[in-house]
């Protein structure tokens, strides 16, 4: 067995055979001349039937091809008979020069004046040098320096990749990429991190393996080795078990020791929806509204908002799907509903707000989310946006039922709405943590600001002291409940980016939050580090994070605490 | 000798696909046609069924060029080739 360490740069294991990238063709000697037994009629011959060559076998690729690769191919292969080329280097070749310099010098004049042309042009100066080699190695009769074509898939070892080689690339065939020369930032690494393929660079001593020979590659520890054996072999059942957690959610989010923190999905619209479904999202967890009103000058019908929102509804037959009433204002303006010149629209009448200079318009979506309702089998929430008081709860409350929703709630947006979720949750039956804007409001940081990002960083253990005091407010709202029996604290959950970052969501889960709303992309990911660790486990995280003293440590403590959020190259 | 004016339609110029598209046509023809950008001496011209001569004339987008041949009876082939350069490629 021969082993080779490089530098891994992007995960994987898999064990197949090696195909070897050509050698790039070398350059004919400078002055090489014509043979004295061939004419320059002959030679001149031989250039224009390896150009057509050429042409014809880059035009039945483009065949195989579609789109703007297709299109590429067949401009290149244009080139590859071009007058301006072919006379350029035939004109050479009486003068005495061999065919393959001649072609050689010709197609270096020619890329050189593309060069010079800059922008666009000095890039297809590429192709006019790879159809040159292509018509070099048709006259010297040996492989044109591309990637092997081979039936079965394959492990291709070069000594490094060019950006050109990418658009030649099948994923389905190339299943992970080796390369004795380059670094983590070379064109491999770029290559195999946009594929998501498997692979080492730096791997001195990897172009003597044998073509054909078996190998194992690991592209998270570099290793590379021949003659794998069962501890190869059962490493890459491993990554592929681990690997298969990040490409599906099997419906179920849950800790490891069986505690279930449903997992939702994040849509606005009905095609969301279906697509929510399909990704197996346990229910809608925040159904943006706005949809059906922005681009709008005046008010939906309420014949149009119950189409639209039945079109949600019926994607979650059984399910739970939480509407979020209109959230108009700050970045989202409507013309009808908010002023556009005032001064500080974020702090400025937004969200449920508007319900105090428009009144209306909340009860007649209220009115068009109930209708919609009565005639779907989703279980229906609805929920205000940027409720600040436990009166404003209250008044939400109120016209829920007036408008016959017997499930009503609040997103906590507002720091004052966290701080005070006990006396909110008196009046509502739960809370949703709008992660985005509750980190905006704690840091007083606009969003949209690029130069605040690093402030804006739902890590800031400001915000996750809020989020911990939104759930103890619920803990104290259940214990001081006037009932008689110990009722369970209402749902306080998540509807915020923050949820779709796997270690965050730990965090959340450890705080207490009962359940997780995201884009469905980030479902399996979530999914998968969930179950990777118990209950008491997330609480101890949970509560490292909210003691820290900023949001780099906080990410930092709990990183260092989900080992696997490494291993599955999170 | 004959001449056709034609202003360049595709909006990225003649970049790889309009050029062969033209080129592809150009060499389709029995007679020897140049083109050169408008204004340019004629001896500046290169051969119109070259996309790689055409590319390097680097003509943007609603520049102007002149497509000349010798043969006095293809007038009605540089009026199709002047009909390619006015439609936009990229469209």
């Amino acid at each position: 067995m021969q082993s080779f360490v490089g530098v891994g740069v992007f995960r994987g294991r898999v064990i197949g055979p090696v195909h070897h990238m050509p050698p790039s063709l070398a350059e004919p000697p400078a002055g090489a001349s014509l043979e004295s037994s061939t004419t320059p009629e002959t030679a001149a011959d031989a250039l224009k039937a390896a150009g057509a060559s050429v042409k014809a076998m880059l035009l039945e690729r483009a065949g195989r091809a579609e789109g703007a690769g297709k299109e590429v191919l067949e401009a290149t292969a244009l080139m590859a008979t071009d007058p301006m080329l072919i006379k350029a280097a035939i004109k050479l070749v009486k003068a005495g020069t061999s065919p393959e310099r001649a072609i050689w010098e010709a197609g270096d004049s020619v890329a050189q004046m593309l060069t010079d042309l800059g922008g666009y042009m000095a890039e297809r100066s590429h192709d006019v040098l790879d159809v040159r080699s292509r018509i070099v190695a048709v006259l010297r009769g040996v492989p044109a320096p591309e990637i092997p074509d081979s039936a079965e898939p394959f492990i291709l070892v070069a000594d490094d990749l060019a950006p050109a080689d990418t658009a030649t690339l099948d994923p389905a065939k190339v299943i992970a990429l080796v390369t004795a020369g380059g670094g983590p930032q070379s064109h491999t690494a770029i290559i195999a991190r946009s594929l998501g393929l498997p692979a080492v660079v730096a791997a001195a001593g990897v172009s003597e393996i044998a073509e054909g020979a078996m190998v194992f590659v690991d592209g998270s520890t570099g290793a590379v080795s021949t003659e794998p054996g069962d501890s190869e072999h059962s490493a890459v059942a491993v990554w592929q078990e681990k690997a298969s957690l990040l490409s599906v959610f099997d419906g179920e989010g849950q800790l490891s020791d069986g505690t279930l923190i449903p997992l939702l999905a994040n849509v606005g619209g009905a095609k969301d929806a279906q697509e929510a479904a399909a990704a197996k999202a346990q229910g809608v967890g925040l159904l943006r509204t706005e949809f059906c009103f922005l681009g709008n000058s005046s008010e939906p019908s309420h014949e149009d908002q119950v189409a639209a929102y039945k079109g949600v509804f019926e994607a979650f037959p059984g399910k739970k799907v939480v509407v979020r009433t209109l959230d108009a204002g700050a970045d989202k303006p409507l013309p009808f509903l908010t002023d556009s010149s005032e001064p500080n629209p974020a702090l400025g009448v937004r969200g449920y707000r508007t319900d105090i200079t428009s009144p209306g318009v909340l009860a007649r979506q209220l009115a068009a989310i109930a209708d919609a309702a009565s005639q779907t089998r989703a279980l229906v929430w609805v929920m205000a946006p940027m409720i600040s008081t436990p009166a404003e709860a209250a008044d939400f409350s109120a016209m829920c039922s007036a408008a016959g929703l017997a499930t009503s709630g609040v997103m906590v947006e507002v720091p004052s709405a966290a701080l005070t979720a006990r006396h909110i949750l008196d009046h509502v039956d739960f809370a949703s943590l709008g992660t985005n804007d509750l980190t905006q409001y704690a840091m007083a940081a606009d969003r949209q600001l690029g130069p605040l990002a690093a402030l804006n960083d739902p890590w800031q253990p400001a915000v996750l002291a809020l989020i911990q005091a939104t759930v103890e407010g619920a803990i104290a709202q259940a214990k001081h409940s006037p009932s008689l029996e110990v009722a369970a604290p209402k749902p306080v959950g998540v509807c915020g980016e923050s949820a779709a970052d796997p270690a965050l969501a730990v965090v959340l889960a450890g705080l207490g939050v009962s359940s997780l709303s995201m884009t469905p992309r980030a479902l399996p990911a979530v999914a998968a580090v969930l179950r990777t660790v118990t209950r008491e486990a997330a609480t101890a995280l949970a509560y490292r994070a909210v003691s820290a003293s900023s949001a780099a440590e906080a990410r930092e403590l709990v990183r260092a605490g989900l080992p696997d959020l490494a291993e599955l190259g999170l | 000798m004959i001449e056709r004016t034609a202003t360049i339609a595709s909006t990225v110029g003649l970049h790889a696909r309009p050029a062969s598209i033209f080129a592809e046509a150009a060499g389709e023809l029995a007679a020897e046609v140049t083109i050169a950008r408008a204004g340019d001496p004629i001896e500046d011209a290169v051969d119109a069924d070259s996309m790689l001569a055409l590319m390097s004339l680097g003509m943007e987008f609603g520049e102007a060029v002149v497509l000349r041949s010798d043969d006095d009876s293809v007038g009605a082939a540089l009026d199709s080739l002047v009909s390619i350069l006015e439609t936009n490629h990229d469209a």
